[in-house]
Order: C-alpha cells, then sequence, then structure tokens
C-alpha cells in the first residue's frame, strides 16, 4: 500500500552557510495495508520529516512514494492536498487542535476537506469510541492532556483514512497514560482498517509493536559537505 | 458546511473586531444611502413643486427670490407690485392664468398668504396636480375672514374647522404682534407634499387690509404666479419687463431657476458624498486591518487546516469570505441606520420647507452601495487572504517544545 524508494529531502542550513543538507535518505521502506508499523529514532534525526514528506506537507527533492497507487511525491500541492484530506490521517506530539472549535467541530472538520460531507453520526461514533461521548462541545482548553490526545486521534479517523503517521503521539503524556493512549491509537486503526505508522523516539512505546524499526538505519541522508 | 462553521468561529472568536468593524461600514453605508436618497428625492420634490407655473412676476429682485418666496414659501418677498402691474399682466394675451400672492402675515411662525379662490379651484399647483380639499370643508370666500389652511400647518397647529386664530404681523413669530381681526379656518387641505402643506391661506383682501398694514399700500400684491400659453410668450415678457423696464422682475423659467438652485448647493451634497465615501474606505481599511491583526493568531490554525487537508485557495477563500460576510453584516445594519437617518432628516426637511421626502422610494443606491460595500471589504481580505494562503505547514506545525 505504501512503498518509498529513493527518496531525498534537503534543508538549507545556517551551519553549512545556507547551503543544503540532506536530512531525509530513504532507499526503500514498505507498509502493508492494515499493517502496524514503529520507527525508532533519535530526536532530530528527520522523523517529522519523513511523516510530513509522506503526507504531501512537503514536497520531495527525489525519489517516490507510491501510496494507493499513486506516486505523492510526483503530485502537485493540491492534488497532495485533497489525497491527505481523503485517505491519510495524522496524529502530532502536540495535538494540535484547533482552540476555537469544539471537540465534535474538529472532528468534523477532519472529514470535510476533502469534499466529503460532515458525518456527524461518524465523527459521534468516533469520540464515544476514545472515550469522550459526553465531551462533544467541550472546547480542548476544556480538556485534560490525555483527553486532547485522543480528540487527536479521533480527528485522525475521521475522513476514514487508509493511513495513519503518527508522530511521537505520547511525547506530552506520562507513561501510563501514553501507554494507555498507544493502545487506543493502535485499537482505532485496527478496527478502521487503516494502516499506522508511528515515529518516536522512546523503546518503551515501541515495545507494543511487532514490527519495529530503527530510523537510523532506514534513513541514511549523505553526511553534511559530502554533496 | 465547513466554509460557513470556520466563518462562524473565526467571527466569533473576534466578536468584538468584528462589531466595531461591522459597526463603521453600517455607518458608512447608511451615510452614504441617506446622502443619495436625500438629494434625489428633495431635488425630485423641488422640481416637482415648481412644475405648475412657468413664471413669476414681483418687485425688482433677484428671481431666485422672487421663485422661493412666491412657490417655496421661503426668504422675504423682493417687495410689493402695484395692482395696476398686476392687472396688466392678468391681462396680457400670452397668460393662461394669473394668481396673485400676499405674504407678510404669520400665525405662530406659519405663514398667511393672501391670494384668490382661482387657485385652489381653477389651476393646477404641480403638473397634473390640483388642491384637493378635505371633506368638510371648503375654498374661503371672496373678502371674509375665513383661512384654507394647509394639511402640516393644521396638524402642527391643531386647527380644525370650525376654529378661529387671529393672525400675527411679519414673516417672523412675535408674540406682540398679534393682529386684531379673527379668521375662521373654513377649510383644511390635503397634503400635497409642497411647501404648500406649510400655509394658511386666506382672501388677498384680508392681508392687504389686516389694520396696522399701511393703508397707502392696501392694493399691492407681493407676486403673481404665471401660466403662459407658450414658450416664446416668457422669452418676450422676460424681454419685456426684465430689459426694457427696470421696476419689475419676471422670473422665467421656474423650473430653470430651481435647477440652478440645486447647482449651486450641489458642493454641499458632493462634500457629504465625499465624507460617506470617506468613511466606506476607512471601515474597508479596518475590515482590513482587524482580520490582519487576528490572522498571526490564525496562523496555527490555518496550517492545522492544510495539514487536515485544507488546499491554500480554500483558506484563502475563507478569509476573503469572512471579510465579505463582516461587510455584509455592516450593510445589513446599514439599513438601520440609514432609516433613522432619512427619517429625521426626512423630518427635519419637511418642517423647514413642507417638501416630503417619499422615504420608501426606491434608488439604485440602495443596492449599489451595500453590494460595493461588500466588494470592498472582500478586496480588504486579500491581502490577510495572502498571508493565509502562504502560511507554511511543516513550519508553522513544527512542536516548539
Ligand atoms: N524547514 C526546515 N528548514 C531547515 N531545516 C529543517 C527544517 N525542518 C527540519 N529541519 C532540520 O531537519 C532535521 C530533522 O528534523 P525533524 O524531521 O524534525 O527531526 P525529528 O522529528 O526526528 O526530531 C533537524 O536538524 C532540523 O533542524
Ligand atoms: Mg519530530
Amino acid at each position: 500500500m505504501l512503498t518509498i524508494t529513493d527518496l531525498r529531502k534537503s534543508f538549507p542550513s545556517p551551519e553549512a552557510g545556507g547551503r543544503p543538507v540532506e536530512i531525509v535518505r530513504v532507499a526503500r521502506f514498505e507498509l502493508a495495508a492494515g499493517q502496524q508499523f514503529g520507527l525508532r529514532g533519535e530526536s532530530g534525526s528527520g522523523k517529522t520529516t519523513f511523516l510530513h514528506l509522506i503526507a504531501g506537507l512537503l514536497a520531495a527533492d527525489a525519489g517516490r512514494i507510491d501510496f494507493d497507487g499513486v506516486d505523492v511525491a510526483a503530485l502537485g500541492e493540491a492534488a497532495r492536498d485533497r489525497l491527505r484530506a481523503e485517505r491519510m490521517g495524522y496524529i502530532f506530539q502536540t495535538f494540535n487542535l484547533l482552540q476555537g472549535y469544539t471537540v465534535l467541530e474538529n472532528v468534523l472538520l477532519g472529514m470535510s476537506f476533502g469534499g466529503g460531507r460532515m458525518d456527524r453520526d461518524h465523527a459521534r461514533a468516533l469520540l464515544e469510541r476514545v472515550g469522550l461521548g459526553t465531551r462533544l462541545h467541550h472546547f480542548p482548553r476544556q480538556l485534560s492532556t490525555g483527553q486532547q490526545q485522543r480528540v487527536a486521534v479521533a480527528r485522525a479517523l475521521a475522513n476514514r483514512p487508509r493511513l495513519v503517521l503518527a508522530d511521537e503521539p505520547t511525547g506530552n503524556l506520562d507513561r501510563r497514560r501514553g501507554q494507555e493512549a498507544l493502545a487506543l491509537i493502535r485499537e482505532a486503526c485496527a478496527e478502521a482498517g487503516a494502516a499506522l505508522l508511528l515515529v518516536s523516539h522512546d523503546p518503551e512505546v515501541l515495545g507494543q509493536f511487532s514490527a519495529v524499526r530503527d530510523f537510523a538505519e532506514l534513513n541514511r541522508p549523505a553526511a553534511p559537505g559530502a554533496a | 458546511m465547513t466554509l460557513p462553521l470556520i466563518l462562524y468561529r473565526s467571527l466569533r472568536q473576534h466578536a468584538l473586531s468584528t462589531l466595531v468593524t461591522a459597526g463603521s461600514i453600517a455607518l458608512a453605508v447608511g451615510l452614504l444611502m441617506v446622502v443619495w436618497m436625500v438629494k434625489a428625492q428633495s431635488q425630485r420634490a423641488f422640481v416637482e413643486t415648481s412644475t405648475g407655473f412657468d413664471a413669476v412676476l414681483g418687485a425688482r429682485g433677484s428671481r431666485l427670490q422672487l421663485v422661493l418666496n412666491a412657490i417655496f414659501h421661503l426668504e422675504a418677498s423682493p417687495g410689493n407690485i402695484s395692482a395696476a402691474d398686476f392687472e396688466q399682466i392678468r391681462r396680457h394675451p400670452a397668460v393662461k392664468a394669473a394668481i396673485p400672492l400676499a405674504v407678510g402675515d404669520n400665525y405662530r411662525g406659519y405663514r398667511i398668504v393672501g391670494t384668490q379662490e382661482e387657485l385652489f379651484t381653477k389651476v393646477e399647483y404641480a403638473r397634473g396636480r390640483r388642491y384637493v380639499v378635505q371633506p368638510g370643508g371648503r375654498v374661503f370666500a371672496g373678502a371674509a375672514h375665513e383661512a384654507l389652511v394647509g394639511s402640516f400647518a393644521a396638524e402642527r397647529l391643531g386647527l380644525r374647522v370650525g376654529d378661529t386664530f387671529q393672525p400675527y404681523h411679519g414673516l417672523i413669530f412675535d408674540p406682540k404682534s398679534q393682529h386684531e381681526e379673527v379668521y375662521t379656518v373654513v377649510g383644511i387641505l390635503e397634503p400635497t407634499n409642497t411647501p404648500a402643506d406649510r400655509v394658511l391661506w386666506i382672501p388677498l383682501a384680508g392681508i392687504q387690509n389686516m389694520k396696522g398694514h399701511d393703508p397707502k399700500f392696501a392694493t399691492d400684491l407681493s407676486a403673481v404666479l404665471l401660466q403662459l400659453r407658450t414658450p416664446q410668450a416668457g422669452f418676450m415678457l422676460d424681454m419685456m419687463y426684465n430689459r426694457q423696464g427696470n421696476r419689475l422682475t419676471f422670473a422665467y423659467p421656474v423650473g430653470a431657476i430651481v435647477a440652478n438652485l440645486f447647482g449651486k448647493i450641489g458642493w454641499f451634497d458632493r462634500v457629504l458624498a465625499l465624507v460617506a465615501y470617506l468613511v466606506a474606505f476607512v471601515a474597508a481599511g479596518s475590515v482590513l486591518a482587524s482580520i490582519y491583526a487576528s490572522m498571526s493568531a490564525r496562523r496555527r490554525d490555518l496550517a492545522i487546516f492544510r495539514a487536515l487537508g485544507a488546499r491554500r485557495h480554500t483558506l484563502f477563500t475563507a478569509v476573503v469570505a469572512e471579510a465579505a460576510v463582516i461587510g455584509a453584516l455592516g450593510a445589513a445594519a446599514g439599513f438601520v441606520v440609514y432609516g433613522a437617518l432619512l427619517m429625521g432628516v426626512a423630518r427635519i426637511i419637511r418642517a423647514q420647507t413642507g417638501v416630503a421626502l417619499d422615504v420608501f422610494a426606491g434608488h439604485p443606491v440602495l443596492w449599489i452601495a451595500p453590494v460595493a460595500m461588500v466588494a470592498l471589504c472582500a478586496l480588504g481580505g486579500v491581502i490577510p487572504a495572502i498571508k493565509a494562503y502562504r502560511v507554511p505547514v511543516a513550519e508553522t506545525l513544527a512542536p516548539t517544545s
């Protein structure tokens, strides 16, 4: 379902006098439909950049990202936006909930940019699934951190995605809640039939996954100045 | 559904600046519409009022003053003309109708004008319109101490058929200068929406013979309203009175003199319109400023929308639409401002001149101004919208911790 080949991304680096420094260079990575995969990596190793590339939030410099039969890396920005809106879910470390919108509205907006209608029943069902059935009209600031995390999970699943990308989703939670949240994400994705690609620097988090890889093994950017 | 939700939430989040901005837009739109309506309506009313008579003959002086005094019952009469002059013009073959007027008295600030019954029975005071006496009343009789009262004056003075009053001397109300004569109201006129509504009409001889008026000038008149048989007659009489003679002024054509007056006071509504335009631009500017100011607060929201798959142009549209909605809210409230202002202005104009504006009349400005304002606001939204369009998603959403 997701096959990445020779993916590259560089950023201009102030350290290198503004010259581009390669952050991501992934020769090959595969993820099957419905599969759950954990990537472990040090902070600053390019995990977020990697997920942004898959989600189409960043344009790749080179390579292919075959997702469901389309090469994300070859698409223009608008097409990438559409693809993300229709078929991907994204869970951020900081949740990135919309503060001015209720819990229900956050989830509704997660399903509406792909041109789909706002399915309130589906949104409610998702929020009930993550245990927030009684908090539909709360605003994010009225929720605990753990509850906010669960809104983010429900929102990521709102558009019935084929793939959920999770970037350190437990980074802002204590250990016990982190474990709970992770279990919830994995169960919810499994129930929804979505594949899950999760990145984290926390070995404990990744213990839950049967498929785990070191990001450093996968990502081998050229050393600065080598290019 | 997405766009309305985003607009609603965004406007709610910035409710105060939304309100202030919409308020200034309401003011601008209301003001613009009032300026245009008052201009259009007063011009219509004045021009319409002056369609009944072709010319006014009076003492030597300003034509405009003559017209204002004889037709609009404003200003003082420039002087008197003799009965002989009246007879001469009345008998002139080119003259279809000649109605004498005598002014000089008032009743509690409302002018008393002496004239002949013909004004109410024979002639049209404006094209196609005649005075009509309200049921239960009649026109005053020849030399009796009787009065026919204009509708506005009757209403304001509380006069009804059968009531009596004693005139005061002069055009300006002075309680110390009351005449001895007692007049009886024998009729009230139907409203004409012209200055005549403010007048108390009595027989010509009434003014002329009022005790305290100099008997030497008892047969004098203030002016003569004229209907001519042909336009050529007007030019001929103009030649005769204005060029060859030097005692009298023949104000002709009345329509052109009134139009000329509007030309002279045109600067006034141009200044008002300029003020309204300025307010409109300031309002559009404040739309820009308020949306722009809320933009940095919303940077993160916009980036999140993008992460959820919103396209750049969707966000651009949302911001422009928000500006337009603020404009539309303001424009809608502008009709309230318009209604209140116009009623007030119309009441003042009515009280001062007797001319009634048609408050409910339609005019293109009533849709042009609101639509233009909404467009201007949308335009003001473009700059913040470009900013929204450019929000870099990955950078904005990068965790700051
Ligand atoms: N927009 C950018 N411009 C320049 N450098 C960037 C940008 N985004 C990320 N980087 C750099 O790329 C590297 C990897 O960042 P990131 O993908 O966030 O790592 P991780 O998520 O593994 O902590 C960092 O050194 C960071 O400074
Ligand atoms: Mg990261």
